[in-house]
C-alpha cells in the first residue's frame, strides 16, 4: 500500500497492529474503541495474515486471551474502552507483575466529554496504578506509530504497555500513508516457568521489585522521551502537553503567533514520565502549563504546585473535554495576551437522541410499562438505555448491573414485606458479557422479578458487532453458537419464553404473564427477539412491513408522540394533529396498536 | 483552493459521515492533508450529529468557534445550533424550505433537498443532493471543491458498485442542476 488514505484513528491503530506483526487481537466492542478490532479483521483478510482475531464475551476474557498469547511469545493486543478496562482490571494489574514474553499492548480508549460513556475516567491513572507504561497519541497517525513503539517497549522490558487514545483520536480521520505489513513468522512456544507465570505471593514480592526496576529504566528510554516541538529561544514559561491536547496546542500557538516564543513539549509517554525531563523543565522554567486529558497524570509527576499550572492547581478544568477553544483561552492567559472572545454556541438546542424509528426496543418498553405500570425498571448499557425517554428505564450503572440491581431492589423491598413489580432490561450482548453471573445469583437467592433480554441479534450501540448466539465472529468468519434460552434454563430459571415485541398485543400479554409469574412463583425471563432495524449484517427474516397512515380520527391528543415517542410520528402544529414522516418511517406498524382512537391505520403498500 | 475548515451538521441517519468522507477524499486527491472528526455513539440515534472537516495545514481535528469557512446543515434547525462555528462572512448551505432567520453577514444558500430526495425516490440521497448543490454553487469562486473533483471521488469510491454509483451520481447531478436555477 503506497497511497495516502483516509483512515479513522481506530483503523490506523489496526493497521499499526498488522504492520507490527501482531498475531492475536481480542476485544469487546465499546465506543470509542470498537472499530479497532473490526478493522484488524479487515486487514487480516486483505493481507491474508496468520492471526487470531476475536470478539470476546467481555473485556476481562479478551485481555486474558491476548495476554496468554504474549506469554507464549507472540505479539498480542486487546482493545477496549475505558470502562471496559474496569472489567479487565483484575488480569491487567497482575499481568504487570508477571510481565510478558511477546509484545503485549492494551489499547484503552478514553472518552473525555464524555460523549458516549458512563464516566470520564483516565485510563492513564489505571496504568499508573498497575505500574504499566502508557503512550498517549495526539492523532490517528501518531496512534499508528505508537502501536509499533509500544510493542518495542513491551519487548525491550518484558512489560505490558498501554496505548491510550481518546475519542478525538479514535474517531478522527486523517490522511495516512500506511507502512508495509510484516507478517510475523513467530510460532507460539510456551515455556513453563511456574515461579513466574503462577507466582505465589512470595514470588510476587520479587516480581514487584523487578517491576520497579523496569519502570526506572523505562523513564529513561530514548524512543518515548518528550519532544520539544518548537526549539525556540529560551523562555521563562513552557507548555507540557499530551494526547490531542498537544495537537490543539500546536495549532493554537501558530494562530496566536506564539510559536517562536513559547516552548511546547509534547509528552508521548505520560507514565512513567522521563526523569531527565522532569528535572529539565523544573530547572529551566519558572512556570509550566500542563495540558492533558482527563486527569492530571503528568501534573502529579511534575510535583511543584507553585510553578505548575494544571488541573490540580485549578488553572485547567478537571471536568470535560479540553476543547481547542478552551486551550486557546488557557494558553492566551498563560502567555498574558488578549484574544477576541469566541462566539458562543446557542443555548441547548436540537433533538435528544432517541431509539431509531422501528426499533424493537420501543415496543418492548411500551409493553413493559403496560404490564407493570408501577414497576421499578433497572436497565443496562446499550441503545436501550434510551428507554429512559419512554419511562422504561430507572437505573443504569454498568454492564450487567440490570440483573444484580433487580436482585438488590427485590431483597431490599422484601425486608419490608411489600415488593413492587420489578422488570429489568438487558441487551443480548450485555447479557452474555456480564448478565449470566447475576442471573445465577438471582436464581439461587430466589429473587423474584422479570428479566427482559432485549435480543436484537447484535451489539447495536457500538456498530452491530456479533454476539455469541449468531454463529459468526470478527470479519464474518463462522463460529459455533450459544443458545440463549438453553443458557437461561441451565441457570435454573423456570419461566423462560420468547416473544416478538413488534407484535405488540401478543407481546404485552406475554409481559403480563411474566409479571404475574414473578409475583407468585419466582424469576421470569422474557426474551424479546426482533432484529435491530439498522443492522445490515442480519441474515434472518425481518418482520412483515405494515405501512400506516393517520386518519381523520386523530384529534391531536399527542398520546402517541409522548408515550411511544417514535421519531417518525410528528405533531403538526398547524394541522393540530399527527403526521407520518415518510422519510424515516420503517413501516413497522407498531403504532397501529398504540393510538387509543385507532387513528393510525394500516394502508397496504 | 487553500485551507478550508467546514462544519457539516444534521441528525443521525442522514449520511453525514459519508458526505464528510467524500469531501475529505476529494481533498486528499488534491494533495491536501486532511483531518475530520465526527460524533459517534448515542448522538447517532436520531440526535444531532456534527462533523468537522479541516483540509490544509492543521494539527487539531476540531474546528474552533468563529473559524469555519462554511456550514453545511442537513436540517434547518441545526443552523441555529452550529452557526457559532462560522467565521465572519462564512457561508451556509442549508437543506430547508426557506432561509433561516438571523444570519446577517453570512451568504446563505437554501435547497429543499428533502423534497428532491423524495421525488428521486431515494430518501438516502439527501447528502449527495446537498453536496452537489454546494459544489455547483461555489464552482466559480474557487474557494471550495469543484463539481468535477467531487464527481471523481464518487466514481473512484463506488467504482465497483454499479447501481449505487449511478444512483449516487444522479443525486449529485440533481443537486447541481438545482444550483443553476
Ligand atoms: S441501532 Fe438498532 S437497537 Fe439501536 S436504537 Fe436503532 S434500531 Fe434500536
Ligand atoms: S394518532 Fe392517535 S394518539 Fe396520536 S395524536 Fe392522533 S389521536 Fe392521539
Amino acid at each position: 500500500m503506497s497511497e495516502r488514505m483516509l483512515l479513522l484513528g481506530n483503523e490506523a491503530m489496526a493497521h499499526g497492529l498488522v504492520e507490527a506483526g501482531c498475531n492475536v487481537v481480542a476485544s469487546y466492542p465499546g465506543t470509542p474503541a470498537s472499530e479497532i478490532l473490526s478493522s484488524v479483521a479487515q486487514w487480516r483478510a486483505r493481507y491474508d495474515l496468520p492471526m487470531h482475531v476475536e470478539w470476546a464475551v467481555n473485556e476481562k476474557v479478551a485481555l486474558e486471551i491476548a495476554y496468554a498469547a504474549s506469554q507464549a511469545g507472540l505479539r498480542a493486543a486487546t482493545a477496549m474502552k475505558q470502562v471496559g478496562l474496569n472489567v479487565a482490571s483484575d488480569p491487567f494489574m497482575s499481568a504487570a507483575y508477571l510481565g510478558v514474553k511477546g509484545g503485549f499492548l492494551v489499547i484503552s480508549a478514553d472518552d473525555p466529554g464524555p460523549h458516549s460513556s458512563q464516566t470520564e475516567q483516565d485510563s492513564r491513572l489505571m496504568a499508573m496504578g498497575a505500574k504499566v507504561p502508557v503512550l498517549d497519541p495526539d492523532s490517528p497517525e501518531q496512534a499508528r506509530e505508537l502501536v509499533k513503539v509500544g510493542f518495542e517497549l513491551s519487548e525491550a522490558f518484558e512489560i505490558p504497555v498501554m496505548l491510550r487514545p481518546t475519542t478525538r483520536v479514535c474517531h478522527a480521520n486523517q490522511d495516512i500513508l500506511p507502512g508495509p505489513v510484516a507478517p510475523s513468522d513467530r510460532k507460539a512456544l510456551f515455556e513453563k516457568n511456574p515461579a513466574r507465570w503462577a507466582a505465589t505471593p512470595k514470588f510476587r514480592h520479587r516480581l514487584h521489585l523487578e517491576l520497579e526496576e523496569k519502570l526506572a529504566k523505562i523513564a529513561a528510554w530514548e524512543p518515548t522521551a518528550p519532544r520539544l516541538l518548537n526549539p525556540a529561544a529560551p523562555a521563562r514559561r513552557a507548555i507540557v502537553a499530551s494526547g490531542v491536547a498537544a495537537a490543539h496546542a500546536r495549532e493554537v500557538l501558530n494562530d496566536l503567533g506564539l510559536r517562536e516564543t513559547l516552548p511546547l513539549w509534547q509528552v508521548v509517554q505520560p507514565y512513567p514520565l522521563h526523569g531527565d525531563f522532569v528535572t529539565t523543565v523544573l530547572e529551566q522554567y519558572d512556570e509550566i502549563l500542563v495540558l492533558e486529558e482527563t486527569t492530571g497524570v503528568m501534573e502529579l509527576q511534575l510535583a511543584d504546585r507553585y510553578r505548575v499550572k494544571g488541573k490540580r492547581s485549578g488553572f485547567v478544568p478537571e471536568v470535560g473535554e479540553l476543547s481547542p477553544e478552551l486551550i486557546e483561552g488557557l494558553i492566551a492567559s498563560f502567555a498574558g495576551i488578549e484574544t477576541p472572545e469566541a462566539p458562543a454556541p446557542a443555548a441547548e438546542g436540537g433533538r435528544r437522541p432517541t431509539l431509531c424509528p422501528g426499533c424493537p426496543h420501543r415496543a418492548s418498553f411500551y409493553a413493559i410499562k403496560r404490564a407493570a405500570p408501577k414497576g421499578i425498571f433497572p436497565s443496562d448499557i446499550g441503545c436501550y438505555t434510551l428507554g429512559i425517554n419512554l419511562g422504561g428505564v430507572d437505573t443504569v450503572l454498568c454492564m450487567g448491573a440490570a440483573v444484580s440491581q433487580a436482585c438488590g431492589f427485590y431483597h431490599a423491598h422484601k425486608i419490608g414485606g411489600e415488593v413492587p413489580d420489578i422488570v429489568a432490561t438487558i441487551g443480548d450482548s450485555t447479557f452474555f458479557h456480564a448478565g449470566i453471573p447475576p442471573l445465577i445469583d438471582a436464581v439461587v437467592q430466589d429473587a423474584r422479578f422479570v428479566l427482559v433480554i432485549l435480543d436484537n441479534a447484535t451489539t447495536a450501540m457500538t456498530g452491530n458487532q456479533p454476539t455469541p448466539a449468531l454463529g459468526w465472529g470478527a470479519g464474518g468468519v463462522p463460529t459455533a453458537t450459544v443458545n440463549m434460552e438453553g443458557l437461561v434454563r441451565a441457570c435454573g430459571v423456570k419461566f423462560c419464553k420468547v416473544g416478538r415485541p413488534g407484535n405488540l398485543p401478543a407481546f404485552t400479554d406475554l409481559m403480563k404473564e411474566a409479571v404475574a409469574f414473578a409475583r407468585t412463583d419466582g424469576l421470569a425471563v422474557v426474551i424479546a427477539r426482533q432484529p435491530c432495524v439498522v443492522d445490515r449484517t442480519f441474515k434472518g427474516d425481518r418482520p412483515p412491513r405494515r405501512k400506516v397512515a393517520i386518519s381523520d380520527a386523530c384529534n391531536g391528543c399527542r398520546y402517541c408522540t409522548t408515550q411511544f415517542e417514535c421519531p417518525a410520528l410528528v405533531y403538526d402544529e398547524e394541522e393540530k394533529r399527527v403526521a407520518i414522516d415518510t422519510l424515516i418511517c420503517t413501516d413497522c406498524g407498531v403504532c397501529i396498536d398504540v393510538c387509543p382512537r385507532l387513528a393510525i391505520e394500516e394502508v397496504g403498500q | 483552493m487553500t485551507g478550508q475548515q467546514l462544519i457539516i451538521s444534521g441528525v443521525g441517519g442522514q449520511g453525514i459521515l459519508f458526505l464528510t468522507r467524500i469531501l475529505a477524499e476529494t481533498a486528499i486527491s488534491l494533495g491536501m492533508p486532511v483531518m475530520t472528526s465526527e460524533t459517534h455513539g448515542m448522538a447517532q440515534r436520531g440526535g444531532v450529529v456534527i462533523s468537522h472537516l479541516k483540509a490544509g495545514e492543521f494539527s487539531s481535528p476540531l474546528v474552533r468557534p468563529g473559524r469555519a469557512d462554511g456550514l453545511i446543515a442537513m436540517k434547518a434547525e441545526n443552523v441555529a445550533i452550529h452557526r457559532h462555528f462560522l467565521r465572519p462572512g462564512g457561508w451556509v448551505v442549508v437543506n430547508a424550505k426557506a432561509a433561516p432567520a438571523g444570519l446577517d453577514g453570512h451568504p446563505v444558500h437554501v435547497i429543499d433537498a428533502d423534497t428532491l430526495a423524495l421525488e428521486l425516490g431515494n430518501p438516502q440521497s439527501l447528502n449527495l443532493i446537498l453536496i452537489g448543490y454546494a459544489v455547483a454553487r461555489f464552482a466559480a469562486s474557487g474557494d471550495f471543491f469543484s463539481p468535477d473533483q467531487v464527481i471523481g471521488t464518487i466514481e473512484r469510491r463506488l467504482v465497483e458498485k454499479g447501481k449505487l454509483r449511478d444512483a449516487s451520481l444522479a443525486a449529485l447531478r440533481l443537486g447541481m442542476e438545482n444550483a443553476a436555477g
